[in-house]
């Protein structure tokens, strides 16, 4: 693993048992998380963004089981030198003492349900605190807990502690989950879907948090979303899931002002533009593949206009772009006809090349 | 655009009582109108009162007091058998979350078919079986998927029962309260080309309750903003996206995040400062014909100044 990398998943399939059948829900996919960034993970329901956190955070239900590949993750114990661990190798009972909640925090969507309704918020944070020894006592938990909610942004801590979950908004609350993921000082936060359930200006306060918290603490984060539009503002890196597989992974501009996957082209352009009121959205046709029976080739041809008919036959291996940046699609092979991105999204990217130059 | 105005709305207020001391204003003294043919959109954060006035629109809830009248009949106060049944036939509903809305013990055919069941416009069972395929089929979906049931659907193909179970009345007027937000951003579009399309085909009007004020901007025609209660803004799609002039508007806009990450990091948003504004003592002016705004003189030449000091950090 290189220097700067604090997590890597390397080929991992995961699968659930149904009955008879076998869901293969995560196939062979590979990504790396820098230290200090943020990476995007895109994709539709279904695409298998959440399970592949729940797998580094070793939360996978007893129907489901690791095929190969592993998950090589940067970890230090006080006193002892960095060391490399293949989380896919180790059992419950240390994921739970040395890596969920201390070293790998998550931030769920709902925040509703991720709160005890009948513990006080500063009980709530306390709790992982005391739980992994973070702190020598009830007091200095409190104090550090008061600290927490200031930097999350929760006005009169000291009076805040002593509250319910059902006493604050929809945006307290969200504040208040990812103080208690903040509450051991983990590497790497996880934010699944944070903003989804919450509307667009607690939503932006959200995010503007999020940023400023990774620039004070240095935590890198993993956030999965399923709308391009949202992350544009916090990912340094992209990686687009579709089907159990990255279709493609980027620099966020690189994803943003050059994207080549067709599936990437399909979710850019589904956003609706906010010069102009075009007649139609571009929407992706279809629904995403069944999993029981993955198809053989790449799995986004049947909803794809751009297919060859290679996609149905083969599935593309990762083409190299620039340093950063990779896309499986076999439009990219050299020998491919050459097609060009919708033209809803073309027009809107020229307009942001054409401001870029300006500037 | 059709000057034929639809619904109008006068005054319009809905009370909760909580207990002896505390009342919530959800939805205070609001007036406006909807045209013909049009679409209508009403945004703000949760708890402006925006899902309240849709519900009390179609009385699911009484009004505490005002007036509405649809398609020139009152239909705010106490309303008579008949009203009642040339309401619930003109004006429908569809909802946030299509699997709460939908009975998940009932199939998909009895399902659409019960507004016409209750309302016994049903006829006999082939009738009713013809009624349900074609509504069906309009909106995208298929014979075969009569006999199932809402579990068996994804998200976005709920979400098309529920526009369906709407249509079927053949109604003139459909309130839309947050039908795309429980959606991936791919099935959203879908949804919205799906509504205007029967827009197109059926001459509906729309009342939108949004707070996606990308997706509104692109299908609405006129926009109204609430907040605590009260419309603050309210014009056209061009008076409130070009033009906007009260501070929540323009908090509200610097909120929509673009696809575009150079032009994101340096962007600068707004926050609304509470209690900066007291909407009670404020009157509503005409900027324009068609752009209206909630303020007092002094905000009023305040804004037109564009000094939003005290309003916006």
């Amino acid at each position: 693993m290189k220097e700067n990398r604090i997590l890597e998943v390397n080929h991992l399939d995961l699968s659930f048992r149904l009955g008879n059948e076998v869901n293969h829900v995560i196939r062979d996919i590979s990504f790396h998380l820098n230290q200090g960034e943020t990476l995007a993970i895109v994709g539709e329901s279904g695409s298998g963004k959440s399970v592949t956190t729940k797998a580094i955070l070793g939360m996978i239900d007893d129907n489901g089981f690791l095929g190969k590949g592993e998950i090589l993750f940067r970890t230090s114990r006080t006193g002892k030198e960095d060391e490399i661990v293949d989380l896919t190798k180790k059992d419950k009972k240390y994921m739970q003492k040395y890596v969920r909640g201390s070293k790998i925090a998550i931030i769920f969507q709902d925040p509703m349900t991720s709160l005890d309704p009948t513990m006080t918020i500063g009980k709530q944070i306390m709790e992982s605190m005391l739980e992994h020894k973070k702190v020598a006592s009830k007091k200095e938990a409190m104090a550090k807990t008061i600290q927490l909610l200031d930097l999350v942004g929760i006005e009169q801590p000291e009076k805040r502690v002593r509250q319910y979950p059902h006493q604050l908004s929809g945006g307290m609350r969200q504040r208040v989950v990812i103080a208690i993921a903040l509450a051991c000082e983990p590497d790497v936060l996880i934010a699944d879907e944070p903003t989804t359930a919450l509307d667009v200006t607690i939503q932006s306060q959200i995010l503007e948090l999020i940023k400023d918290l990774q620039k004070k603490t240095g935590v890198s984060i993993i956030f999965i979303t399923h709308d391009l539009g949202v992350v544009a503002n916090v990912a340094d890196r992209v990686a687009v899931m579709y089907a159990g597989k990255i279709v493609e992974e980027g620099l966020a501009s690189e994803i943003y002002y050059d994207p080549r996957h067709p599936y990437t082209w399909g979710l850019l352009s589904s956003i609706p533009s906010l010069d102009g009121q075009d007649e139609e959205i571009y929407s992706i046709p279809g629904t995403p593949p069944n999993l029981i029976d993955p198809p053989k080739g790449d799995a986004f041809a049947y909803r794809s206009e751009y297919a060859l008919e290679i996609d149905f036959e083969e599935q593309p291996p990762m083409f190299q772009i620039s340093d950063t940046h990779f896309a499986a699609s076999w439009l990219l092979h050299p020998s491919a006809p050459k097609v060009d991105m919708p033209l809803v999204l073309a027009k809107r990217i020229a307009a942001f090349n054409e401001r870029r130059s300006q500037e | 655009m059709s000057a034929n105005v639809l619904l109008e709305v006068k005054n319009l207020s809905q009370f909760f009582r909580i207990d002896r001391h505390t009342t919530i204003r959800a939805v205070d003294d609001v007036s406006f109108h909807i045209n013909e043919g049009e679409t209508f959109s009403v945004v703000g954060e949760s708890g402006s009162g925006k899902s309240t006035l849709g519900r009390t629109l179609i009385r699911i809830y009484d009004a505490h007091s005002g007036s509405v009248t649809f398609m020139g009949r009152e239909i705010g106060g106490k309303l008579s058998s008949d009203s009642r049944k040339f309401l619930r036939k003109n004006m429908q509903m569809i909802f946030q979350d299509p699997m709460a809305s939908l009975n998940p013990r009932k199939k998909v055919l009895d399902a659409v078919a019960f507004g016409l069941d209750i309302n016994h416009l049903s006829g006999d069972k082939n009738e009713r079986l013809d009624k349900v395929v074609k509504v069906l089929k309009s909106v995208g979906l298929s014979e075969d998927h009569l006999t199932r049931y809402p579990h068996q659907f994804s998200g976005g193909q709920r979400q098309r029962i529920g526009v369906a179970r709407a249509l079927i009345m053949e109604p003139r007027f459909i309130i839309c309260d947050e039908i795309i937000s429980a959606l991936d951003v791919s099935i959203q579009a879908q949804v919205i080309n799906l509504m205007r399309r029967l827009q197109k085909e059926h001459g509906l009007t729309y009342m939108f309750i949004a707070h996606d004020l990308s997706m509104v901007r692109y299908l609405s025609d006129r926009v109204a903003v609430m907040h605590l209660g009260h419309i603050v803004e309210m014009g056209t799609v061009e008076d409130i996206y070009e033009h906007p002039l009260h501070p929540y508007t323009k908090s509200l806009l610097s909120a929509i995040p673009h696809p575009d990450p150079d032009a994101e990091k340096d962007r600068k948003r707004f926050v609304y400062i509470k209690g900066g504004v007291d909407y009670n003592i404020g009157t509503i002016r005409q900027l324009s014909d068609t752009h209206s705004i909630l303020a007092t003189d002094e905000e009023f030449s305040r804004w037109q100044q564009n000094d939003y000091s005290l309003f916006l950090k």
